[in-house]
């Protein structure tokens, strides 16, 4: 298993280039919408979460923004 | 720890270099490009009242691209606080502090990867917080998937102001990865993974367990807590975010939690977003549960009772529930002199908070000892800003 995961990202990312997108370019304005993105404004959310890092035990993985919201 | 963590962790650990190379190859076989974030100012002041705590203060971001590829920004936050909570109620005195956060960091992009770079650094009189932060993130499958890993490491220091010579450190380290897909033109799918190793003196110099103590008139004394040296954390979170058929979104999360102090958490959150005219309107509700850590109790049977010893609420059973509702206006949206545009908001949640095992104290007698009616609080926070794009 700990030799497979490796090989299969690197399967993925080797036809990263050749998949046909199925949402086009010009089919992403729903997306980009800033309706979309309840966490919009950085210093807003990130003192939301400050304030549920403090008040709970649970931490990590928040807000899952990191990524960005592929509509480049 | 569940076996499909394991796997995950492993696959974060062992593929992450796998995937930064490849990553980093596919700089020269790109087309479309990231984009930097735009150049913003945000200006907010932010208010906790629950529990007997306030807090509130500034918070001012600012950021700016140059040269093409960059971005940077600068972060100033304060939190002033003043604190009257159950636990200082319970046996110290209410008191006040400033803690000052200042964070720096910058973007770069390349094609269609974005790296960012930052360092924060938190002062108060009796915590020093340093931390730095790395993350890179690849549009891949025709720009639909978006691969982010990250990671953090915190050097941090914890005084006591009632003992100088009191000084331990406190560190943790971080990974993180985050995927997000576009399912359809109105759907997107966000995951993350989170692990976090804390190391050092996790406990506070100031908080106290308390015991049955038959020899004081209230039947029990307190001791100080005493936590683990190491804690390891796991999270795991997933994301949707629709556009629907008319112009507004629905969102909604879950988030597992699980670490080697016991502790099980689950979170989720259900939001609307909707825009009327130049306005736009945010209603959200956040329900979190988790149960108790291992070494946590309400009242310890003796002085000493066990090796480990926790009575902070933070680390007993409870749940909570949150609900949020929020106004954006947007102005200046076709520029108005130098600025782009720019929004006044203010956001506003309440959050219930009932303990199932945390009394309360200062409800307590002799005849009721560990039978005291069980805590719970509320609070009130406000997020009220500025945001001007430029």
């Amino acid at each position: 298993m700990k030799r497979v995961i490796p090989l299969l990202a690197l399967a993925m990312l080797s036809t990263a280039c050749s998949i046909e997108p199925w949402v086009k370019p010009y089919e992403r304005a729903n997306l980009a919408d800033p309706v979309m993105n309840p966490n919009r404004d950085p210093a807003s959310s990130a003192y939301l979460s400050h304030v549920h890092d403090a008040r709970e035990g649970a931490k990590g993985a928040g807000l899952v923004s990191g990524g960005g919201c592929g509509c480049n | 720890m569940p076996v499909w963590f394991r796997v995950v962790d492993v696959a974060v650990t062992r593929a992450s270099i796998v995937f930064v190379l490849f990553v980093l190859l596919q700089l020269v076989q790109t087309a479309a490009a990231a984009v930097l974030p735009e150049d913003r100012l945000d200006l907010l002041y932010h208010g906790y009242d629950g529990g007997g705590v306030e807090v509130t203060g500034p918070s001012v971001l600012v950021r700016k691209s140059f040269a093409k590829s960059f971005s940077g920004y600068y972060n100033y936050y304060v939190d002033n606080v003043s604190s009257a909570s159950i636990d200082v109620l319970s046996y110290a005195s209410p008191y006040t502090e400033k803690r000052t956060e200042n964070s720096l960091g910058l973007d770069y992009v390349h094609d269609k990867t974005a790296i960012n770079f930052g360092v924060t650094a938190s002062r108060e009189s009796d915590y020093d917080a340093d931390t730095a932060y790395f993350s890179i993130s690849q549009d891949m499958f025709g720009d639909l998937t978006n691969v982010t890993l990250g990671y953090s490491q915190g050097n941090n220091i914890v005084r006591n102001n009632s003992d100088p010579d009191f000084e331990e450190p406190a560190d943790f380290r971080s990974y993180r990865l985050g995927v997000t897909q576009v399912l359809t033109k109105d759907l997107l799918f966000g995951f993350a993974y989170e692990a976090i190793s804390d190391e050092g003196y996790l406990n506070n110099p100031y908080r106290s367990v308390r015991y049955v103590d038959t020899t004081v008139p209230t039947g029990f004394s307190w001791q100080q807590e005493v936590y683990p040296q190491t804690r390891t954390s796991n999270a795991a979170a997933f994301r949707l975010n629709y556009y629907l058929p008319y112009r507004a979104s629905l969102y909604g999360g879950y988030r597992y939690f699980s670490d080697t102090w016991g502790i099980k958490a689950d979170t989720y959150d259900i939001g609307y977003t909707h825009p009327i005219g130049n306005w736009f309107v945010d209603v959200n509700y956040r329900f979190y549960s988790q149960n108790k850590a291992d070494f946590y109790s309400d009242l310890f049977p003796y002085f000493n009772a066990q090796n480990f010893l926790a009575r902070d609420k933070e680390l007993s059973t409870f749940v909570s529930n949150q609900f949020g509702i929020g106004a954006t206006y947007l102005f200046a949206q076709n520029g108005w002199g130098f600025l782009k545009s720019g929004s006044v908001n203010f956001y506003y949640n309440y959050m219930l908070f009932d303990y199932e095992d945390f009394s309360n104290v200062l409800e307590s007698t002799p005849d009721t000892v560990g039978q005291e009616p069980l805590y719970n609080m509320s609070a009130h926070v406000i997020r009220a800003y500025v945001s001007l794009w430029f």
